[in-house]
């Protein structure tokens, strides 16, 4: 179950000394120690530092105690990222697994033209994360736009969905859901895993296709349900791109699409708050971690691992 | 109904980086894999996957042919015949910017090939280390490696701004290659262990009985062997690279060295909202590549991909 199985096996003792091979295993693994060091521990430990600073890139970080901390809770345009975010990451994630993995179940066991039809609906994961697809986004759901032309052969009247701030959420999530594709195509290797003998078996014992489904498909794919859903969480939590190209970096109309990662640049790099940022971040941190923990802690009571080796 | 092969959709190392299970068992799984299930609606449901794959596809397509319209026809046609064929939008919006639109291919290239070259280099080496020797800590640098994995870049980018403006490396292209030249995307060490944890250790032991040392075996042995590991992780470098956007408009701000993302976002900003003709012209040129590499390099996306699950 790919980095999450491995971190769950992660146990054990290590090799007996005279097998080391520490100088050679130290020289392979030199660039990413540097990496670590420099690019990810240094900053994550900087980060922190900032935080309880006022830094404007111009002059020292002026050390301001929990002061930025303090101004979170009262700062209203975070709350509304915090909560366009929430909405955002918990509608439209469930949505796009669920899209997946019916269709992974569609796709699977032989079906002709398998291939044809998993590269449709693998490709808009690949196109999702672009700026052109985000401008293409722009125009369908403009008030003239293609949704609203095709609604109109049904006599439906349109409206600016992008406009509306009732709506322009909306739009962003139907592009996540748009690209279920890469979940899907894991959902497909994790159907494949499942040991066919089962089957055989519970038609032996006269299932019928949905008790099969409900009582070996799906408790043998709960990892990988919980591997995408971990993924697709963290990774959702960090949209950005779409906001920011829909909203021409606004997070607007009136702060509907304001993503919280677009409301951190709006703060970092666009106002030069690096110390309110940096907050930001951590809270960012804190919260995937806590997510990923809860989701962690949850999976015993629903998550079956077949693979007790 | 005919009945696909699975095993030629999947490699049994993707199912097992999926997996988690060891590749010898995937490969004995398969053996023994799916009899078949009775087509009871299989016409129903070829009608609605491919409604649905016409449903996926059908904005794309539409950009594609609307890019070839002029933009007053974009907002009142939405079938897919190519009603015109104006490839003035191309010509147009090719020059519309500061720069021609090659520049900003030029600089996507750059910081892609960079990427692309660090990644292979880099995560390899650490790779090997990982799957092939043992050290003090192993477990625990592991698991730091997998943890990072995870870490949103929102929470070391004001950090690394700071850092890489005192070096003086903002409006360069250093901050976005040389992160990758430091093994910073370790998910593609992870798919490397993974890979490199299918190869028969006898290879090893054989080349060390004749002399070999670490980096012979890495150099001769392992990595000829690990070439479809690296396809794929340039195949995800590439895409992944092509598209991004936050950190390139963090680190690049001088129009000249903008890259296609931040080029099409300048663009739109620039343009009136209704202006779409160029605008698409110029999305559909941007997606050229990811499109390319998706037709040629797909078996080795759907590998990669179900170890990812990262768009």
């Amino acid at each position: 179950m790919s980095a999450l199985g491995e971190l769950r096996r992660i146990k054990g003792t290590s090799a007996p000394k005279s097998r080391k091979q520490n100088t050679a295993a130290f020289l392979f693994l030199l660039p990413w120690f540097i990496g670590l060091a420099l690019i990810t521990v240094g900053p994550m430990a900087a980060s922190f530092a900032l935080s309880f600073t006022r830094y404007n890139l111009l002059s020292p970080p002026r050390f301001i105690g929990i002061e930025n901390y303090l101004r979170m809770l009262q700062d209203e345009r975070l709350h509304t990222a915090l909560a366009v975010t929430f909405q955002y990451v918990f509608i439209s994630v469930p949505l796009q697994l669920g899209l997946a993995l019916a269709l992974a179940i569609l796709l699977d066991r032989g079906l002709r033209g398998l291939s044809l039809y998993r590269s449709a609906f693998y490709l808009p994961s690949l196109l999702g994360a672009s700026v052109a697809i985000a401008i293409l986004w722009r125009q369908l759901f403009g008030v003239d736009g293609l949704v609203n032309v095709v609604l109109g052969w049904f006599g439906i009247e349109g409206q600016g969905w992008i406009s509306n701030p009732e709506t322009a959420l909306g739009t962003l999530m139907i592009l996540n859901v748009w690209t279920f594709g890469a979940p899907m195509v894991i959902f497909l290797a994790g159907l494949r895993q499942i040991p066919v003998m089962y089957y055989e078996a519970a038609s032996v014992d006269g299932a019928n296709r949905w008790q099969q489904f409900r009582r070996i498909t799906l408790p043998m794919l709960t990892p990988i349900i919980f591997f995408n859903l971990i993924l697709q969480l963290i990774g959702a939590f960090q949209s950005f791109t779409q906001a920011f190209v829909v909203s021409g970096g606004t997070g607007g109309p009136v702060d509907s699409t304001l993503f919280y990662t677009l409301y951190l640049y709006q703060q970092g790099f666009a106002n030069l708050n690096m110390g309110y940022a940096s907050a930001m971040a951590w809270l960012l941190l804190v919260i995937v971690a806590a997510l990923t923990a809860i989701n962690f802690w949850a999976s015993k009571y629903w998550v079956f691992y077949d693979d007790q080796d | 109904m005919t009945k696909t092969d699975p095993s030629t959709d999947l490699s049994p190392l993707t199912e097992s980086v999926v997996t988690g299970l060891p590749p010898e068992r995937v490969r004995e799984q398969r053996r023994r894999r799916h009899p078949f299930r009775k087509p009871l609606t299989s016409i129903l449901r070829h009608v609605f996957l491919i409604a649905a794959a016409v449903l996926m596809l059908y904005p794309v397509i539409w950009m594609v042919v609307s890019s070839f319209r002029p933009t007053d026809l974009i907002f009142r046609e939405a079938g897919l015949v190519f009603d015109s064929f104006e490839i003035s939008n191309y010509v147009d919006g090719w020059n519309a910017l500061t720069y021609p639109f090659n520049v900003y291919l030029l600089n996507s290239g750059l910081v892609v090939i960079g990427s692309i070259i660090g990644n292979l280099v880099s995560c390899s080496l650490a790779a090997y280390a990982f799957a092939r020797l043992e050290f003090t800590g192993k477990k625990f640098w592991f698991a730091i490696m997998l943890l990072s994995i995870m870490l949103p870049i929102h929470v070391i980018i004001v950090p690394q701004y700071v850092l890489f403006s005192q070096l003086g490396w903002v409006n360069t292209f250093l901050p976005l290659i040389v992160p990758k030249l430091l093994a910073t995307d370790a998910f593609f060490i992870f798919l490397m262990v993974q890979f490199i944890r299918g190869i028969p250790r006898e290879l090893d032991e054989a080349a060390r009985i004749d002399g070999a040392g670490h980096p012979r075996i890495f150099l001769q042995i392992i990595l000829p062997l690990m070439v479809p590991a690296l396809a794929t992780v340039t195949i995800f470098t590439f895409i992944w690279t092509w598209n991004d956007f936050f950190s390139q408009l963090i680190f690049l701000t001088k129009p000249g060295l903008y890259t296609v993302p931040l080029a099409l976002n300048a663009f739109q900003d620039a343009q009136s909202s209704t202006d779409f003709g160029e605008l698409f012209a110029m999305s559909v040129v941007s997606l050229i590549p990811i499109f390319l590499i998706f037709l040629f390099g797909q078996r080795f996306l759907i590998k990669g991909i179900a170890t990812t699950g990262i768009k």
